[in-house]
C-alpha cells in the first residue's frame, strides 16, 4: 500500500498545484443534485475510457429518479461539535433513492457523527437533515420507521442464538410471523446451519451478516452501515459486500462509512469524501478520478485508483507540494 | 410509540431473562457474598455478639437481605453497561420502538433477579435455622419493602450503568452500598456503637429498613420504622430516577 502510494506519488508530481485547483473549485461548486450538464460530460467520458459502464447507466438512472421522487436522504448544512470540538462543519450532501451512497473520511473525520445524527440518535447543532422525506429533529419517530442501522460494532446479542436475535428485532419492529421471517434471512444470509448457536461462538464475518439480517427486517426503506467491514478478514468483507450489494439491487437506499478504500470503490454509485469537517469532494467515482490528470505518459499503466485520489485531495498537512515533488522528481531523473 | 410501551417492554424483558437464565452463575455469584457473611457471622463471630435475640441468624438476615440486593444490583449496572458498549442499546434506540421500553425492560429484569437471589438466600437462612411466625401479611409487607428497596437502588445502579467508561466502573458503584449494612443495626445493635457512628447508623436508610423488616419476621409492633423506610426508599427512588432519565436523556438525544 505504501510503495503503491508513493508511485501515485510520482505519478501525480508536478501536477499537484493544477489538481488542488481543481479540487478546490470542485469544493466551492454546490454538489446538492446532478447537473443537467453532467450525463453528456459523463458519456464523453465513457466513450474515452470505455469502462465502467454498468455504474454509470445506473447513475444516469438515478439523476432521472432523483428529479421524481426527491432523494432519499437530503443534508444540508449540518454541524456538530462535541464541546469545542467542531466534528462537522456544514456537511452537504444528498443520496438518491436506491442507491449506494459511500462516506469516505479518515478515522475522526465525523462520519459516525453523520450517521448517528441521521438515525435520530443524536441532535445537530445546526443544519437540516431528512430522511425518507421526514426531518431527523421533527419527525425522529417516522424516520426510525424507515430506517435500519447497522452500526460501527456488530450490535447483536451475544448470549442469544442468531435465531432469536432475528426473532427479537423482528418483534420489536412488530411484522408479523417473526419465525418465518428469522428463517428466510438465515437462509438468505447461510446462517442457517448456526441458527441455534449462541452469536458468541460466530465469527467476525458470520456476527456482520447476522448484523445486516437484522437491519433488514421490516423492509426499511434507508440502511445506515457505519464501518460495515472494519475487522473482517478479506473473505467475510467479500460476503458482506454481496449482501450490501443485493440490497441496493431490492431498491434499498444504503449509505455506508468506510475508510477502505477500495470498499467504496466496489460497491458506491457516489462517493462523499468528508474531511476537515465539509464533503470535500462528491460524485461517482469516475468523476473522482477525472479530479486527477489523466494518465498522458505512457511509461504510467496504472490508472488512478481511488486511493490516490483520496490521498491527494485529502493530503498531509505541511507535506504538501515539497514532500510530493520530490519522489516525482526523483522518478524523473530516472528517466 | 407509547402504544407499544408494554409490549416492547415484555419482548425486551424476555430478553433479558434469557440472559439470566443461560448465565445462572451470576445470580449464584451474587449470592455468594451475602451467604458467605450470614455464615461468617452466624458461626464465627454470633457466638460473640449480644443481639439480644434468641437465633443471632433470624436478627441478622435482614441485613443480609439488603447486602444481597446491594450487591445484585451491580449485575444490573453490568447488563446495562455491556448494552450501551455493545451498540445493541443504539440499536434499540434507532429502531421504532417506544424508546424508554429498553431502561424499563432493564429495570424489570434487575428486579426479577434480586427477587430469585433473594429466595436463595432465605433457603440457605432457613437452612442454618431462621424462623418465622410472620403471617401472609407480614410477609408480603416484606416483600413489598424488598422490592421497593430493589427499585430504589436499580435506579441508582442505572446511573452508572449509562455513564461508566469500564466495566469495573459500572459495577464498582455498588461496594459503598454493601458495606452501608455494617454501620447499622444489621449486625449490631446501635447502641453499642460510640456517639457519632450511633447517629450516623441510627439515621441512616438501611437501619430502618432493617428494623422494619425483623419486626415483620419477629412479629413485634413494626411502630414508625415502617414508615421511615418507606420513606427512605421512595425518597431514593425518586431522586435516582430523576437522576438516571437526565443521564438517560443526554445518552440518547
Amino acid at each position: 500500500m505504501i510503495a503503491s502510494r508513493y508511485t501515485s506519488y510520482a505519478y501525480i508530481g508536478n501536477k499537484v498545484l493544477e489538481m488542488t485547483t481543481k479540487v478546490a473549485q470542485l469544493a466551492v461548486r454546490p454538489r446538492t443534485t446532478p447537473e443537467p450538464g453532467a450525463g453528456t460530460a459523463e458519456q464523453r467520458h465513457r466513450s474515452r475510457r470505455g469502462q465502467r459502464t454498468v455504474m454509470k447507466v445506473r447513475t444516469d438512472m438515478q439523476t432521472t429518479a432523483n428529479r421524481v421522487q426527491g432523494p432519499a436522504i437530503h443534508v444540508k448544512g449540518l454541524e456538530k461539535s462535541y464541546k469545542k470540538l467542531e466534528v462537522l462543519r456544514g456537511v452537504d450532501f444528498d443520496v438518491a433513492r436506491g442507491s449506494i451512497f459511500a462516506l469516505l473520511g479518515s478515522n475522526g473525520a465525523g462520519k459516525t457523527t453523520v450517521v448517528k445524527i441521521l438515525s435520530t440518535l443524536l441532535k445537530a447543532d445546526a443544519g437540516t437533515a431528512s430522511v425518507d422525506g421526514f426531518d431527523v429533529a421533527t419527525h425522529a419517530a417516522a424516520v426510525r420507521e424507515s430506517i435500519s442501522l447497522t452500526g460501527q460494532f456488530a450490535a447483536v446479542d451475544e448470549i442469544l442464538s442468531g435465531r432469536e436475535n432475528l426473532v427479537l428485532v423482528a418483534q420489536l419492529r412488530h411484522v408479523r410471523y417473526p419465525g418465518t421471517i428469522a428463517e428466510d434471512l438465515l437462509d438468505r444470509f447461510s446462517l442457517t446451519d448456526a441458527a441455534a448457536r449462541k452469536v458468541s461462538t460466530y465469527s467476525g464475518g458470520m456476527r456482520r451478516r447476522l448484523d445486516i439480517a437484522m437491519s433488514l427486517i421490516g423492509n426499511p426503506q434507508v440502511i445506515f452501515l457505519d464501518e460495515p467491514t472494519a475487522g473482517l478478514d478479506p473473505q467475510a468483507r467479500i460476503e458482506v459486500w454481496r449482501a450490501v450489494k443485493e440490497l441496493a439491487e431490492h431498491g434499498t437506499t444504503v449509505l455506508l462509512t468506510t475508510q477502505y478504500l477500495d470498499e467504496a470503490e466496489q460497491l458506491a454509485d457516489r462517493i462523499a469524501i468528508l474531511h476537515d469537517g465539509r464533503i470535500i469532494v462528491n460524485g461517482t467515482l469516475t468523476e473522482l478520478q477525472q479530479l486527477l490528470p489523466p494518465a498522458k505518459v505512457e511509461y504510467v499503466e496504472k490508472q488512478p485508483t481511488l486511493e490516490d485520489v483520496f490521498l491527494a485531495i485529502v493530503g498531509d498537512d505541511g507535506l504538501d507540494g515539497d514532500a510530493r515533488s520530490d519522489p516525482a522528481s526523483a522518478r524523473t531523473t530516472k528517466e | 410509540m407509547r402504544k407499544h410501551f408494554f409490549g416492547d417492554t415484555a419482548v425486551l424483558l424476555g430478553r433479558s431473562l434469557r440472559h439470566i437464565t443461560r448465565s445462572l452463575d451470576t445470580i449464584i455469584t451474587t449470592t455468594i457474598m451475602p451467604i458467605a457473611f450470614m455464615l461468617l457471622f452466624v458461626y464465627v463471630f454470633g457466638g460473640a455478639i449480644n443481639s439480644g435475640s434468641d437465633s443471632y441468624v433470624t436478627y441478622l438476615l435482614p441485613g443480609i437481605l439488603i447486602i444481597t440486593i446491594a450487591s445484585g444490583i451491580s449485575y444490573t449496572a453490568f447488563r446495562l453497561f455491556l448494552d450501551m458498549k455493545s451498540g445493541i442499546f443504539e440499536r434499540f434506540q434507532s429502531m421504532p420502538i417506544a424508546r424508554s421500553s429498553v431502561l424499563w425492560a432493564h429495570v424489570l429484569t434487575s428486579l426479577v433477579a434480586n427477587l430469585i437471589s433473594l429466595a436463595v438466600v432465605v433457603l440457605v437462612a432457613l437452612v442454618m435455622g431462621f424462623r418465622s411466625g410472620a403471617g401472609v401479611l407480614a410477609w408480603l409487607a416484606v416483600a413489598g419493602i424488598l422490592i421497593l428497596f430493589t427499585l430504589a437502588l436499580t435506579w441508582i445502579a442505572v446511573i452508572p450503568g449509562l455513564s461508566a467508561k469500564s466495566a469495573d466502573g459500572a459495577s464498582a458503584f455498588a461496594y459503598p452500598l454493601i458495606i452501608l449494612p455494617f454501620v447499622s443495626s444489621a449486625f449490631v445493635p446501635t447502641h453499642t456503637m460510640p456517639g457519632p457512628v450511633r447517629a450516623f447508623a441510627e439515621h441512616q436508610p438501611v437501619t430502618s429498613v432493617v428494623n422494619a423488616i425483623r419486626d415483620l419476621f419477629t412479629q413485634q409492633p413494626v411502630g414508625t420504622d415502617i414508615w421511615i423506610a418507606l420513606a427512605w426508599c421512595v425518597g431514593i427512588l425518586i431522586v435516582a430516577y430523576i437522576f438516571a432519565m437526565v443521564i438517560y436523556r443526554r445518552r440518547i438525544s
